[in-house]
Order: structure tokens, then C-alpha cells, then sequence
């Protein structure tokens, strides 16, 4: 009996759908394994998936961003940008506090791509520079079939932008990130630990080589793997949810996985 | 030993009684402060959207100047619609329909001003302008997450404080049922812009 109800209400439920013109598009679960690429349909070629893959979690090594790039076939009616809020949101990308997560959502049969930024995103890329980046960079590529050049071009800019590079009009000259200063006073943090561990090994065998000194060989060796890229994160505060646990771009998926990132509905969307 | 029992009953009762009635307290504040949260995000949604309006505005009548009506018709639904705010605490079926309601008049005006819109070529041609579509495509999404969000955490709340029994400590304890947003007639043809 139970079993005929069920029959029943399929039947009706994909009449009514049918009716609608489309099947609701289902988010898949948060996977186990988190990492920055999940290519559904095979549309990039292993090496491809690859090198994207690897940009993209070195990214988040160093700035704690999580951009996540999805492709599927079909978002089934669903307006691609509604979509990746509510993906981006149940998957938690980015971390919890500073809800610094992107997904990007090819889909390919609808020729769409969107980004869906996340909630501590927007006021850095906004959404006319999404959708600038994506009819710009993006959308020139996609013409001529060549995915991965597009998706690499337009995460190369999204890059740009969150470094605050990004050549455009952006009006917001009063409040820009102050680069400048913040490299001045890496050169001068890097000169003061050179300057230390010089001391130190002048020093030589005293009997002073604590803590201290260790915690100085790690300081060097972070400065020395990032070279200063990203770095005013870290005059800002902590190291990111992932850099403790996840170590080094050794192909591990996101170290610490997704963070739980908020997205309420930022970015934009374009179909060529 | 028999004289006790009862009051060892009744002391049990009373403990059982004031962990379920704590119990419920705890979790509905819980869920009606999501709620409020929510609705805060709704709030700054709409606001965002208000303050897109002027910069919208002032391009427009760059290009199209002499479309004055749905100018003036576009700034006075948007001052009517920042009037209109509601307490979170104070989510009442009425309250909500105002707020929805001078909130929809914007959205009418809108759609007016955007259709107006078509007619120039050149304002749809400029760069700013294009990027304040973008901008603006963007708001009324956030809108729409934030009401779905907000619908969807008075939904719990709701739920949790109408079921049986808990509804019976609902009463007791004042949690009363929350409004949530209805879906106005002619919402389902907002402002679309596909470029």
C-alpha cells in the first residue's frame, strides 16, 4: 500500500514538474574529500583538472580563501546564481568567520558559468566585477571551446581582484587596501629576522638555543615558502583554518576542508 | 518510607515538569533568535537594494531625462519603502504585509523604470550602467536568499512552538507565532534583466 502511494506521488510530482519545465537541480552532499575542483561531467582533461586544482589550493594555503569550481551538466531551470548560494552555503566554503569563499558553477549544456561569492567576499568582488571577469576573461575562451583557458583566465583575475589588482574602474579609492605600507614592514619584519638569526649563529654554541630559536626557524621557513604573497593575512591575524592542520600544496584537498563559509546570493552569472 | 513516597512522586514530577518547561524555554529562544537574525538580513537586503536607487537614478536621467514620471515614480516608492521598517521582535502578520507591501511598490516601480530603460540604446550601452544591472541583479537575489532563509528559520520556530505539546508551553510562556513572507501576487514577474 505504502508502496502505491509512493508510485503515485512520483507520478504526480513529475507531472507537475513536467508542467513546470524542469526537475529540481539536487546539491550534492558535502563530499568527504575537500578539495577545490569537482568536475561532475569529465569536461577537463586530468592534467587540466589538475593544474586548476593545485592553484587553487595553494591560494587558499596562503590566504585562507577557499574557491571552489564545480561543473555539471544542467542547473535544471534553476537560476545559476540561486543555485551556488544555496550550494555554496551547504557546502560551508570558505571560513566560518571570514565567510571568504567562491564557487564557481559551470554548466556546460546551459552554457552558463556563475560565481557565487561568499558573504565576506562581496565588498571585494563585487558583483559587477564578477560579472566583468566572467564577459571579459572568461567568456572570450568559452566561445572558442576552450574551457580550461577561460576558467584559468578568469581565476587568474579573480586573483587579481582579491589581491586588489584588478585593472578596472573601481571607484572605492578611498578605502583601498594599504599594500605598500604593509610590504615596507614585511621588509623590515624579514631584515629584523635575518638580522636575528645572524646574531644567533654568530653566537654559536651558547647555551641559548630554546624555544626561542625554533620558533624563529619556523617564522623563516613561512616567509621564505610564501615569499610574501598574501601576506598582509597574516599581519592581520591567524593563519586560516587550514594552514595549521593541512600543511603544505602537496595535493591534499583543502588542509582542514571546507570551513563553513556563509554565501548569501553575491555574484553574477553569464552564458555564452 | 511510605510516608515519603509521595512527596519523592511529586518531587520528581516537579523536576521532570521544569527540565521538559526549561528544555522548551531554551530551545524556542533559540530558534526565534535565528529567526530575528534572518530577518535582519532581509532588512539589510532591502536597504542594500535602496541604496543602489540613487546612483540608478541619476544615470538613467543622464540618458533619459524627459522619462520624469517613472523617475519621480522610482525615488518616491523607494522613501516610502525605507519608511517602512519593522522591529525584529515585533513580527506581527500585518506589520509584515506593509512592510511587503510598500517594499513590493518599489519593486513595481522598478520594473517600470528598467522596462522605460529599453528604449535607449545608448544608457544600455554604458559601462556604468551595466555594471549597476549587474549590481543590481545581485540585490534582488540577495533579497530573494534572505527571504527563503528568513521563511525557512520562522518555519522551525513555528513548528517547534505549534506542535503538541509544545504548544501548550508556547502559550504558557508568550512565544507567538511568527509571520512569515508570502510570495505577492505578481512577484513572480519582478524585474527580470537578461543582457
Amino acid at each position: 500500500m505504502l508502496k502505491h502511494k509512493h508510485i503515485i506521488l512520483f507520478i504526480l510530482l513529475s507531472f507537475g514538474l513536467n508542467q513546470v519545465g524542469f526537475a529540481q537541480f539536487e546539491i550534492p552532499d558535502k563530499p568527504k574529500f575537500q578539495t577545490s575542483v569537482y568536475d561532475y561531467i569529465n569536461l577537463l582533461s586530468a592534467s587540466q583538472k589538475n593544474n586548476l586544482e593545485q592553484k587553487l589550493i595553494k591560494y587558499s594555503d596562503t590566504t585562507s580563501t577557499q574557491i571552489v569550481l564545480t561543473v555539471i551538466s544542467s542547473t535544471k531551470g534553476e537560476n545559476i546564481n540561486y543555485l551556488g548560494a544555496q550550494w555554496g552555503e551547504k557546502w560551508g566554503i570558505g571560513q566560518a568567520k571570514e565567510d571568504n569563499g567562491i564557487l564557481i558553477i559551470l554548466a556546460k549544456d546551459d552554457r552558463r558559468i556563475g560565481i557565487n561569492t561568499g558573504e565576506g567576499i562581496e565588498y571585494l568582488l563585487t558583483d559587477a566585477l564578477s560579472k566583468r571577469i566572467i564577459e571579459r576573461d572568461i567568456i572570450p575562451f568559452f566561445k572558442q571551446n576552450d574551457y580550461y583557458g577561460g576558467l584559468n583566465k578568469g581565476i587568474e583575475s579573480i586573483f587579481e581582484v582579491l589581491n586588489g589588482e584588478y585593472q578596472g574602474t573601481r571607484k572605492s579609492s578611498n578605502n583601498e587596501f594599504p599594500i605598500g605600507f604593509i610590504f615596507i614592514l614585511l621588509f623590515i619584519f624579514i631584515i629584523i629576522l635575518i638580522s636575528i638569526s645572524k646574531n644567533r649563529r654568530d653566537g654559536g654554541n651558547g647555551g641559548n638555543r630554546g624555544n626561542r630559536s625554533d620558533g624563529i626557524d619556523i617564522l623563516e621557513a613561512i616567509i621564505l615558502s610564501n615569499s610574501g604573497r598574501g601576506s598582509y593575512r597574516r599581519s592581520s591575524g591567524g593563519f586560516g583554518g587550514g594552514w595549521s592542520s593541512g600543511g603544505s600544496s602537496s595535493g591534499g584537498g583543502f588542509g582542514g576542508g571546507f570551513g563553513g563559509g556563509g554565501f548569501s546570493g553575491g555574484g553574477a552569472s553569464g552564458g555564452w | 518510607m511510605k510516608k515519603f513516597l509521595p512527596w519523592i512522586v511529586i518531587g520528581i514530577l516537579v523536576i521532570g515538569l521544569y527540565s521538559w518547561g526549561k528544555g522548551f524555554n531554551n530551545t524556542a529562544v533559540e530558534y526565534e533568535a535565528d529567526a530575528k537574525t534572518e530577518w535582519s538580513k532581509v532588512e539589510s537586503a532591502y536597504q542594500e537594494r535602496a541604496d543602489l536607487i540613487p546612483n540608478l537614478v541619476s544615470i538613467v536621467k543622464g540618458y533619459a531625462a524627459h522619462e520624469k514620471e517613472t523617475l519621480e515614480g522610482v525615488i518616491k516608492a523607494r522613501s516610502e519603502a525605507t519608511k517602512t521598517t519593522i522591529d525584529a521582535g515585533n513580527l506581527t502578520p500585518e506589520k509584515m504585509a506593509q512592510f511587503q507591501q510598500a517594499q513590493q511598490g518599489l519593486t513595481g516601480a522598478l520594473s517600470k523604470l528598467l522596462v522605460t530603460v529599453e528604449r535607449y540604446p545608448e544608457l544600455k550601452a554604458d559601462q556604468r550602467f551595466g555594471e549597476l544591472q549587474s549590481q543590481y541583479e545581485g540585490t534582488e537575489r540577495r533579497i530573494r536568499v534572505a527571504r527563503d532563509r528568513f521563511n525557512d528559520a520562522v518555519n522551525i520556530y513555528d513548528i517547534y512552538t505549534t506542535k503538541f505539546p509544545g504548544k501548550l508551553l508556547a502559550s504558557l510562556f508568550g512565544f507567538e507565532e511568527m509571520a512569515r513572507f508570502k510570495s505577492a501576487p505578481g512577484n513572480e514577474n519582478a524585474p527580470k534583466i537578461e543582457f
